[in-house]
């Protein structure tokens, strides 16, 4: 029997309600499959699993808030036959408590209750909006922003062109489920498209066109909303909420980093002439849907020129700085409305530029939806920030622990630029390095921007992998 | 494909909301800057953009960016290309 725990997705997380099982016992399950969906303080996330088997035993319900290291499920081992359970999985923390839960409760991953013939495998839908679970409305303060839609729902919905903010959820805290989603998709008219329509097409009768405004109208009407219920704060209420939340945890994470963290900052200006230059030819020759943006050469040239230094890429911890061989780099990414997160970007030195274009493109809009995977949540080896389009000059991070090193770049901008005894005009960012001096020296920093500005005269090399 | 500036309109706005939902279409100046009004970075302009090539079919080389400062500049634009 194995365990499955909440894991840590960052420095800032202590504990995480879960909102949505994405399996229920007895399905088989791979590595880096989604399983689940928990909210932190910062954001929905899509939780993966790394081990293999079949699931046993839900042991936490949607809706309860539980520390990092609770035992979510147990997992039987691909032969493993089910039974004496209880007996080898230790009770874990706190979470324990309620695995006398039976599952059929849970709203998702109810199995076909046996009034319901044929059809198996699917959750059985006219059964699944349970009525919501007055404890577990009540559990957390903290609930999601603006209209909850877990993001495996919001990926449904997009698949089934859908408007998952027009549904009315039932699961926790009225967040909109993928169970949800589909019971809004078998009603025709009740949520609409997505998009407005292309302008082209002649303008519909409004009655017609407009979906049902009332968010409550998507699943069975009669169905319990405890979105619309009574005792549910009003949207603006949770933003509010959430916001605080978002920013105590930002507050955690940056007071530790200056608490712990002797810094130490060095910064370097860098000619872009030749880099931008490149870049513009090989865009030339892409569609729009492929172009790729300064950001992500700046993102590549940071993993190549690690190799030289790796005591800037990993992770501190208990007193010990381990070196990562991967640049997974996280990649602050500022949210509509406030706060941010820096998800990884996973193996960035070993990818070619187009690749991780797509990848920045999807991690950026997954982040501003609310949907990132866990192992991006928890992976970064050294943070990268990109602050030149709001039109600063340069950027002095705080390092985020266990990591040991933030790079910032500032605007590319035009500049009086001398070089070989001439004057001339030159686009130049300024790339600056704050790194944890536990672990390394000026010295190596300086190794580290010196190698970043010779590797961007080079672009050319950076689309290529590594020998 | 030839449609109007109010409907070339209606379809840059419709694509920026969808990008920045907090901004209210109304307020947006048609003649001042449509990054300074509007929250948007680099990888925003470029969403924005495809989007519009998504929608439009209409091909918007790099080297044109530069041109695409105000709404107004957008509209103009679109309506020289899809004429």
């Amino acid at each position: 029997m194995m365990r499955f725990e909440l894991p840590s997705l960052g420095a800032d997380m202590d504990d995480g309600t879960l909102l949505e099982w994405l399996v229920k016992p007895g399905d088989s399950v791979h590595r880096g499959q989604v399983v689940a969906i928990v909210d932190t303080s910062k954001a929905a996330v899509d939780v993966e699993i790394w081990q293999e088997g079949v699931v046993d035993e839900l042991r936490v319900m949607p809706g309860e808030k539980v520390p990092v290291g609770a035992v979510l499920a147990t997992l039987r081992e691909p032969g493993e036959a089910q039974g004496a359970r209880a007996g080898q999985v230790p009770a874990g923390p706190p979470a324990a408590t309620v695995a006398s839960i039976p599952a059929a409760e849970s709203t998702t991953a109810a199995p076909a209750a046996p009034a319901a013939p044929a059809a198996p495998a699917a959750p059985a839908a006219p059964a699944a909006p349970a009525a919501p679970r007055p404890d577990a409305a009540a559990a957390s303060a903290i609930a999601i922003a603006r209209h909850p839609v877990s993001p495996a729902a919001r990926q449904r919905a997009r698949a089934l062109d859908i408007d998952p903010e027009r549904i009315a959820g039932t699961g926790p805290h009225g967040s909109v489920t993928v169970a949800d989603v589909e019971a809004a998709a078998r009603q025709p008219s009740a949520a609409g498209p997505q998009t407005t329509p292309v302008p082209s097409s002649p303008p519909a009768a409004p009655g017609a066109a407009a979906p049902t405004a009332a968010p409550a109208a998507a699943p069975a009407a009669d169905a319990p909303t405890s979105a619309a219920s009574p005792s549910t704060p009003p949207a603006a209420a949770l933003a509010r909420e959430r916001q605080k939340a978002m920013r105590k945890a930002i507050a955690a994470a940056m007071a530790r980093s200056k608490r712990e963290i002797p810094h130490y900052y060095l910064a370097e200006p860098i000619p872009m002439g030749v880099a931008l230059a490149w870049l513009q030819s090989v865009n030339a020759g892409r569609p729009i849907t492929e172009r790729i943006l300064p950001a992500v050469l700046l993102l590549k040239a940071v993993a190549v020129s690690l190799r030289r230094t790796p005591e800037l890429n990993g992770l501190y911890r208990d007193g010990e700085f381990a070196a990562s061989a991967a640049v997974h780099a996280g990649v602050a990414i500022s949210l509509r409305g406030g706060g941010l997160v820096a998800p990884a970007l996973h193996d960035v030195g070993s990818k070619p530029l187009g690749q991780l274009m797509t990848e920045l493109s999807d991690l950026v809009r997954r982040a501003r939806a609310g949907s990132l995977r866990s192992s991006e949540m928890s992976d970064p080896t050294i943070t990268v920030t990109n602050l030149g389009d709001q039109g600063v000059g340069s950027v002095f991070g705080v390092i985020y622990p266990p990591q040991v090193a933030l790079v910032g770049f500032g605007r590319i901008a035009e500049t009086a630029w001398a070089q070989d005894g001439w004057l001339r005009a030159m686009p130049v960012v300024t790339a600056s390095l704050a790194a944890d001096h536990r672990v390394s020296d000026g010295h190596r920093g300086a190794l580290f921007l010196a190698e970043l500005r010779d590797r961007l005269q080079e672009p050319q090399t950076l689309d290529e992998s590594p020998p | 494909m030839s449609l109007d500036r109010a409907s070339l309109k209606s379809a840059a706005l419709a694509q920026l909301c969808a990008i920045a939902p907090e901004v209210d279409p109304q307020e947006i100046v048609p003649a001042r800057s449509l990054r300074s009004q509007v929250d948007l970075d680099s990888m925003d302009w470029l969403h924005f953009l495809v989007g519009l090539h998504e929608r439009l079919g209409v091909e918007i080389p790099e080297s044109d960016y530069a041109r695409l400062v105000t709404l107004d500049n957008l509209l103009d634009y679109l309506q020289a290309k899809l004429a």
